[in-house]
């Protein structure tokens, strides 16, 4: 399997993402944001935590509109894999490739701690190796991770099965307690909490390693 | 020529910034503030022949999430 981690000036979790994706298996070639293409033969992108420029203007505006978010969006159109984190999440929701947006948090305070995480579907190529309904542990680290969409947007992402996580005691105001999303084609993964830093027993638990082995196990074979 | 760009988060859309200064007026001794919405301004310096129309699709594509955020454009 083949995964390019993009990196924006201020990314800081982008070689964390590299060094899980590789712990799975996958070959990884980092992206820089000036780049107008991905690799040939990428499977699926990932687009990093950190705080791409500053969080200037509104979390993961600049990166939105960066060259390579042009060919990450473009990538996803013709239904590549993407996965965003933190930062990342909030990049995608701003290029328009997930909806909603994710807001300060409701207590105004950075939350940097571990988080009881319920998944909610099994049914994507992410969260194929758990059941829906086991709760994980995972670390969120994040200002701006309120998740927020219009009414119908709500019932659109509970009624077909695109809420991928939840959070069982909700840090930060999301609505409907959404911890992370899937794209309609169930290949956009967009999620607040950190799973590369729960993906090696030195990080103090690995409940998010099932995530990239998932990936590389279902993007291997295809 | 100018214009001035107003952001502001919808209605509805909670803003724990807005509410937190409300909070703080409130500890100062500042009674009867009922409500504070916080938001931004941005002044854009344009080059003449520049448009309103130009300016909301700055708005449209960058300045302002519509997600969340409605926006006022004064020409100046």
């Amino acid at each position: 399997m083949k995964a390019a981690v993009v990196v924006f000036p201020g990314s800081n979790c982008d070689r964390d993402l590299a060094v899980a994706f590789r712990a799975a298996g996958a070959d990884v070639t980092m992206v820089w944001h000036k780049d107008t293409d991905l690799p040939e033969g990428v499977d699926i992108v990932g687009v990093p935590g950190g705080f791409s420029f500053g969080d200037y203007l509104r979390c993961g505006a600049i990166a939105a509109n960066s060259p390579v978010c042009q060919a990450v969006k473009a990538h996803a159109d013709r239904g590549g894999y993407v996965l965003g984190v933190c930062n990342g999440f909030q990049v995608l929701t701003e290029t328009g490739i997930l909806p909603g947006a994710l807001l300060r948090n409701a207590g105004l305070k950075y939350i940097c701690k571990t988080v009881g995480l319920k998944v909610e579907t099994s049914q994507s190529v992410y969260t194929e190796r758990y059941n829906a309904g086991d709760v994980i542990d995972i670390p969120i680290a994040h200002h701006d991770g309120n998740y927020f969409a219009d009414q119908s947007t709500l019932d659109a992402l509970a009624g077909e099965d695109r809420i991928a996580f939840s959070y069982t005691d909700n840090p930060n105001g999301s609505l409907r307690d959404i911890a992370g999303i899937l794209s309609e084609n169930r290949r956009v993964l967009g999620m607040m909490p950190h799973p590369e830093r729960a993906a090696d027993m030195g990080h103090g638990g690995t409940d998010g390693q099932a995530l990239f082995r998932a990936v590389a196990g279902q993007l291997t074979s295809a | 020529m100018k214009a001035t760009v107003h952001v502001m988060l919808k209605t509805g859309v909670l803003d724990p910034q807005g509410d937190a200064v409300r909070h703080a007026l409130g500890a100062l001794g500042f009674e009867g503030v009922n409500g504070v919405r916080q938001g931004k301004v941005i002044e854009l310096d344009l080059a003449d022949g520049a448009t309103e129309a130009d300016v909301n699709a700055m708005c449209e594509k960058l300045l302002a999430n519509t997600v969340i955020e409605s926006y006022r454009v004064d020409m100046s």
